[in-house]
Formats: structure tokens, sequence, C-alpha cells
């Protein structure tokens, strides 16, 4: 106790200094600490990218493919599934809910999912979230659109504003659908997923934009007006995949199997929260590039704090020739060097604690609307064994000028060369 | 842990000592203080006064030879041991940079206790009384209350430094005083002041005193004297 007091004395002697490395280590906690944090949301938000799902089901290829094209909106589908086959399954007495997705247009770089007005009410992320509307309400009329918030902030689009579909997803020359113009009906608040940059027409619209279409290009003398389109059959042939919500969750793997040995067409169904398992696997790599990087400033700072507390080491050879001579022993003067650097740790963790508390409760709301990463207050698991080790470091540290300390009074004796 | 009364408080054997890295050596002829004498060690600079004193302390250990202390042998005590055994026994002043300078004059004093169990309870075991025997030692060493409850320990001159080192290393009453020039950014008045006051204060507690100076003007005040050559290879006493 002596020992500590005398240290905290003598910390408070070296205010600038002691400021000065406390926030080092304050600042390669906090990025320690933050990039832990945003690596867990944005996994934890990546396993949530949908949720509430009981089955994804699109035709045949692999889960990964699947979800990708099918939610993340990367890559095109290969195949669709036929409107009878899209029947059967909803038709299926442990089916609660179906949501169609049909996919292939685009809006400058944005694209367009053909749905059903289920999705609104079906489609869940993060923690069982459903889909808000910022401003305005779902599709209503066959040229109604709604716009996720990614959408709306880039291309500053509101309720009211009208735009044109393109066919296809890309490229310099896309063929526009300029003859039928949609509203926009309602812009979503942001999610953090794909819903952000995607917008939802009806199926019925993504019908009427193609009824004198045929593989992809408009057919000649076959034009129908918007107007004209309004009048004929608008159902689906086709769709690209669909959402499945079932009335228990036990008949997941029944159903699974019934989809997936669907005899009149190759259909693939599979568990989101799977297959998102899997596809985070692939792009997992680069959470581990995050945390090499946070520990190299960590190992900075460390190595800030080693450099102000050597540097210190020479102005206080007295101090520790003074400590010798009232009887302390040269153990006491390394003991007090390493206290010295684990306070300096311990302020430096609360310090790099508190910070980003207060960074994250500030920057809460725009993470979420520009990097969908819904961060918030509440400490990762994770974070405990990381300030221990940090804590590790820092009293680690402070072994080195201990033991220069300690080597120096047992040479200097009580004679210090000034 | 003490021997006997009758022996000496300090008894050095065929000291010797040699620096790393130096053929240089240092010769002490046996030395022997009786409990309560004073020594001055006198010698010009770079004759290894220091060194005596870091010897006598058990700080450095000789290479050849012993240092007895109260009857008991430095040779025969572990580094630890000889490190309590100077908390309990030794006081030190130094030439100058004493104290700590983020502690107040009291608190420095109060160092002299920190790692003896033993003085603190000759200073009063607690630390009310601990305090009033500093405040008392302070005063009777001519530093006056106003001037160390005011200032803080770097604004004190030198001379009020080296009065609050020399209560430091007295508090608690220890056999024996080392001092290592504590005078020597004196001038001639505060100087002769400052000894007379702290041999005083020694006398008091019989506190031997081993007084290192390169001012042989000052050996008028001590029991013995002994002088070292300027070349530290040999030593005779005055």
């Amino acid at each position: 106790m002596r020992l500590f007091s005398l240290t905290l004395k003598s910390l408070r002697q070296r205010k600038a200094g002691v400021a000065l490395t406390v926030f080092t280590i304050a600042l390669s906690v906090f990025l320690l600490l933050g990039v832990e944090r945003v690596r867990i949301e944005a996994r934890q938000g990546f396993a949530s990218t949908v949720s509430g799902t009981d089955l994804l089901v699109g035709a045949r290829s692999g889960p990964v493919t699947l979800l990708l094209y099918s939610i993340f909106h990367i890559g095109e589908a290969t195949n669709n599934i036929t409107w009878k086959s899209y029947q059967d399954i909803r038709a299926m007495p442990e089916v609660a809910w179906t949501v169609p997705l049909s996919l292939g247009d685009s809006h400058r770089g944005f694209r367009v999912t053909g749905t059903s007005t289920a999705f609104f009410d079906h489609y869940h992320y993060g923690r069982g979230n459903a889909l808000a509307f910022a401003s305005g309400k779902p599709f209503s009329d066959l040229y109604d659109a709604v716009i996720g918030s990614e959408v709306a902030r880039q291309l500053h689009y509101k309720v009211g504003d009208s735009l044109v579909l393109s066919h296809g997803l890309g490229g310099p020359h896309l063929a526009s659908h300029a003859d039928k113009p949609f509203r926009v009906s309602g812009v979503m608040s942001p999610t953090g997923t794909p819903v952000d940059a995607t917008i939802a027409v009806s199926l019925e619209a993504i019908e009427a934009i193609h009824v004198d279409w045929h593989s992809g290009i408009r057919l000649p003398g076959m034009e129908a007006s918007a107007e004209q389109a309004r009048h004929m059959d608008l159902t689906p042939k086709a769709i690209t995949a669909t959402l499945v919500g079932l009335r228990s969750r036990l008949s997941a793997f029944a159903v699974q199997r019934a989809i997936n040995e669907y005899p009149e067409e190759p259909l693939l169904a599979v568990l989101p929260g799977v297959a998102l398992g899997e596809l985070w696997h692939l792009v997992g790599t680069a959470e581990n590039a995050l945390r090499v990087v946070s520990g190299m400033v960590l190992l900075v700072g460390m190595s800030g704090m080693l450099t102000a507390l050597l540097g210190m080491l020479g102005e206080r050879r007295r101090e520790m020739a003074v400590l010798r001579a009232v009887g302390a022993s040269t153990r006491t003067v390394f003991a007090l060097l390493v206290m010295e650097s684990t306070l300096l740790t311990i302020g430096g963790m609360l310090a790099g604690v508190a910070l980003l508390d207060a960074a994250t409760a500030l920057a809460h709301d725009y993470l979420i609307s520009t990097a969908g990463l819904v961060i918030d207050g509440t400490p990762a698991p994770g974070e405990w064994p990381l300030l221990l080790l940090v804590l590790a470091l820092g009293s680690l540290a402070g072994c080195i000028p201990g033991w220069v300390a300690y080597r120096r009074s047992l040479a200097d004796g009580l004679q210090v060369r000034l | 842990m003490i021997g006997p009364a009758s022996s000496p408080l300090v008894s050095t054997r065929s000291l010797r000592h040699t620096w790393p890295g130096s053929s240089a050596a240092l010769v002490l002829g046996d030395l022997e203080l009786a409990p309560g004498e004073r020594l001055f060690l006198g010698g010009p600079s770079g004759s290894g006064k220091s060194t005596v004193l870091g010897l006598l302390s058990g700080v450095l250990a000789p290479t050849d030879g012993d240092v007895r202390i109260l009857g008991m042998s430095f040779a025969s005590m572990a580094a630890r041991a000889r490190d309590r055994f100077r908390a309990n026994h030794l006081g030190y002043i130094f030439q100058q940079f004493n104290l700590l300078p983020f502690l107040t004059p009291v608190e420095n004093v109060l160092l002299g206790c920190a790692w003896s169990a033993e003085r603190s309870r000759r200073a009063g075991a607690t630390r009310s009384l601990m305090t009033s025997e500093a405040t008392r030692l302070l005063g009777a060493l001519g530093l006056g209350q106003r001037t160390w409850s005011h200032a803080r320990t770097g604004e004190l001159s030198v001379g009020q430094q080296q009065r609050v080192a020399a209560a430091r290393a007295l508090i608690g009453g220890p056999e024996l005083l080392l001092a290592d020039e504590p005078t020597s950014a004196l001038d001639a008045a505060s100087r002769d002041a400052f000894l007379t006051l702290l041999l005083d204060e020694c006398a008091r507690h019989g506190t031997g005193v081993v007084f290192v100076s390169h001012d042989l003007a000052l050996a008028r005040h001590f029991d013995r004297g002994v002088t070292l050559d300027g070349d530290p290879r040999d030593s005779r006493e005055s």
C-alpha cells in the first residue's frame, strides 16, 4: 500500500507525461475493442441478414450461391422456379407464409426485387426486426415502387418521385423500361441489410414491364403501353426464389427434404442461418486481418508507454537512490516501476473503454445509416479476455524499465552520476 | 539479532573494493567505531569516500573483507536482509537532491520509517505520533513550521532540503548516520549552524556518525578523523 501511494504521488508529479501515455494506451484500447465490437456486430448483423425465415428456396444450385443471388443480390440466378412449383410450396400444409422474390432488373445500379406485400410483413432482420417505412407505404398500384434507404440516400429520391427500371443488371447498353415509369410509394428505414439497396415492386409489375419482351429483347410490333399492360394477365410464369415461413420450426427439415425431392423441378431449400454461416466462413478472413491490425496498434501503444517510462527513468535515478537509502530493496524498486506501468495501463484501459462508449453512443445512428452496423454499448464477451491481455502486456512492459532500474540501483549503489 | 552491547558500532576488516571495468582498487584500513562515536572521513574528490559509505551502508558489496555494524556481518546477510538492516539501523544523507519532490517535507521525513517497523515504533508507532516526531525533528534542525507546512518540497532552498534530509535520516533514532558531504552546497555560516544542530540531534539519540567531506575544516566537530588519499589505493589514519 505504501508502494501504491508512492507510485500514485510520483505519477501525479509527472502529469503531462502520464496523461500522454494514458492517452496513447487509451487510443489503442479504443481501437482494439472497437474493432472487436464492430467485428462481432458485423458477424451478428450478417448472420441475421435474414431472420424469421425458416427456409430459402430457389432453383437447384449451391446453398451459398442461392443465398448470394437471392438475398445479397450478388451474381445471377441460373434458373428460376416455375409459378406452379411456387404455388405447390405455398400449398404445403406446414407452410405458414411465403414471400416470392423475382430478380433480374435494376435501376441505376440498384437491384429491383419483384415481390408481394408479404415481403414487408415477413422479411425480418437482426433480432427479429421487421421492415419499417421512413416515409410512404408499401406498393399498392401496379407501378408503385418501394425503395431502400440507401437508394433514397444516394439517388435523393423521395415519395412521389418517378423512376424508370432497366432490363438486366448493368453494363453499358442497358435497355430501359422507359415506357412504364414507376412512382416511389415508400422509403424504407435503414436496416443494414441488402434490402437498403433494393427497389421493391410487385410481382405483377415485373410481369407488366416484360409483357412485350421475349428472351431479353423487346419484340417489335408487340409493344404494349403501360395502360394496356394493366389489363393483361399479369400472373408471373416464374420467380427467382422464395422465402418460406413454417407453422412450426420443427418441420423445417421435413419440408426442406420434401422441397429438395420435389419431382417436377430441381429445387433447393436451405436453412438461411446455415447458409449464412457458410458464407461468413468465406468472407470471415477479413476479420482476422482487422484483429491483426488492432493487435499491432496495441503493440505500438505499449511501445509508446515503454518509451515514456524508460525516458523518465533517467531523471528518476535520484528517486531510486533515495528509496534504496531508506531501506527499499532492489525488488521494491522493480515493483515500483511495474506498478507504475500497471497503473498507467489500467488508466488507459478505463479511458479507452469510456472513449469507446462515448464514440459508439455518438456514432450509433450514423453507423446504422451508412454502414448498417448496429453497435450498442454492451461489451462483447470477447472484450474481457482482450482487456486482461492488455493489462498483462502493460505489466509485462513495466518489467523492462523495472529491470533497468533494478540493474542500475545494484550498480549505482547510493551514488548517482547525474 | 543485534550483538552484545559491547560490540562496536562499526568495524571493518581488510576492506578492498574494485570497480567493475577498472583496475583501481580502494583499500581501507581497518576502522572501528564505538556506539555514538563520530568519525570524520576526509579526502579529496575521487578518493572513494562515497564508495566507503556505500560499503558501510551495505548497498555495495566489498571485493574483499567484511563490514560489521552492531556486530552483524554484512557478508553473512542476503541482499534483502542487508536492505532491512539498513532500514532499521542506518540513516543516510546525500550531498544534495535528497528529497522526493512529489512528497511533502513531512512525508519525506516519514519515508525514513517507511521500510522499518522498528524505527516506526521508535518514532511513535502511530501515524500522528510519528508525524509529530517528524515535525519536532524539523524544528530541532532549524526548520520552522511556517517553512515546511507552506512550501512544496521543490521550493525549499538547498539548506532547507538538507535539514529535511537530516530529519529523515534521524527519525526513529538509527544507531548510525552516514552523511555524504551534506554541507558541500551550503555557505560557511549555514554549514556550521546545520552541522551543530545535526550533531546535537545525533547526541540526543546516541547516534554514531560517519561524515564524509573534502572540507577538512569540518573535522574539528568530530571525535576522530580519517583521511583517504587522492589515489584510491591506500588510506591512513590521521
